[in-house]
């Protein structure tokens, strides 16, 4: 998944159109979008909006209350029933927090007839604990598929005066993106939050995929064909990725050990490289020759 | 089951619906205020009296004003209207 656009949880307008936006994933929020007091009414709102919108365009995930709120069974409750593709737990700080949410999935998924781990969990990661615990959350469990980190509040912990270059979280952006990595799972990036800033986005999501994250939240759908683009591969990558395969093929042809492409090398990294290149661009459907 | 209090859901922003239930007096009554209470009132009707059938209320008066809000939505704020009439202080 490229983008994941976060959809309100009790907004009906935003949720009749959650995807039709172009994002890869929408995420239904009963979260920090909901007021304390209207937690009931979101719940029921987001069952009845996938219940009968049935969204075919794009991976469901619905992020949820933490764990220690009176808001989390009832979550949970209501959410497991709509087997959706993953949820949020929010405030994630321990792998235990991820144990007893997947000890409470095996319990609801079987009272729902769903299979056992049918539904997977991206911790959303937003305290300093948290991403101190990083790999610890990422080996939590199987059903961890991503860790996505949340700025506003992990820097609000930091105490932290959050910017557009992002300088606070650069630590916070490496230690989750390395913890997933040696994890062998997926990691997302928090979201850009001027929503008016179309620059100030590039510039955000082109660093968060040079990092290597797999892809970035949004807030607003005016977000997703930008992000799209950043975490897509690029013609010219597409290019050099299908030279270095072809080349080390006609290495393999000559029987040559050692193999190069436009006057460098071309060592392992290289064509592990070009080979998820072209693995995203066939999951993209971004074609072949003619691009 | 018996309504004990007033309370309503919802609100009033397009593609929504603000739905205010009370207990009633004796039977089932149900207002429907919509810019397009001509053409979708009875469905809008239809809707609300589902959830309300589902909960087996039978004495309530029901208000909903519609600001364009799908099934799905009016009777979730149906629902949520009964479940916050129904909850003991």
């Amino acid at each position: 998944m490229r983008s994941m656009l976060f959809i309100p949880g009790n907004n009906p307008g935003m949720l009749l159109n959650a995807d039709v936006h172009g994002a890869d994933a929408m995420i239904l929020d009963l979260e920090d979008a909901v007021s304390p007091d209207q937690k009931d009414a979101a719940r029921i709102l987001v069952r009845n909006a996938v219940r009968a919108l049935d969204y075919q365009n794009g991976k469901l995930v619905i992020r949820i209350n933490p764990i220690g709120t009176p808001f989390f069974d009832d979550d949970l409750q209501a959410v497991v029933p709509l087997s959706p593709d993953y949820i949020m737990p929010t405030k994630v700080d321990s792998a235990e927090y991820i144990k007893a949410l997947s000890e409470k999935l095996d319990l609801l998924e079987a009272e729902c007839g769903l299979e056992n781990g049918k539904i997977s969990i991206i911790p959303l990661i937003e305290t300093a604990e948290g991403i101190e615990n990083a790999f610890a959350i990422a080996k939590a469990d199987k059903r961890v598929k991503a860790l996505f980190l949340g700025a506003e509040d992990y820097s609000a912990d930091l105490h932290a005066v959050r910017s557009k270059q992002g300088d606070e979280i650069l630590y916070a952006r490496g230690r989750i993106l390395n913890a997933a990595r040696a994890a062998a799972i997926d990691a997302y990036d928090t979201p850009f939050t001027d929503v008016n800033d179309e620059e100030g986005l590039e510039k955000d999501a082109s660093l968060a995929r040079e990092m290597g994250f797999t892809g970035k939240a949004a807030i607003s759908p005016r977000h997703i064909t930008a992000i799209n683009a950043a975490f897509s591969p690029s013609k010219a990558e597409i290019q050099y990725a299908k030279e270095v395969l072809e080349a080390i093929e006609e290495g393999k042809r000559l029987g040559k050990g050692a193999v190069s492409l436009r006057g460098k090398m071309i060592d392992k990294p290289v064509v592990d490289r070009a080979k998820r290149v072209i693995e995203d661009m066939l999951a993209l459907g971004l074609g072949g020759d003619d691009e | 089951m018996e309504i004990k209090k007033a309370a309503a859901a919802g609100t009033m922003e397009s593609n929504d619906a603000m739905i205010m239930i009370e207990p009633g007096d004796g039977e089932l009554e149900i207002f429907v205020d919509s810019v397009v209470a001509r053409q979708f009132g009875k469905q809008i009707e239809r809707a609300v009296m589902e959830v309300l059938s589902q909960y087996e209320i039978e004495d309530a008066h029901v208000l909903v004003r519609d600001k364009g809000a799908v099934e799905c939505t009016l009777k979730a704020r149906c629902e949520t209207a009964i479940l916050r009439a129904l909850k003991e202080d």
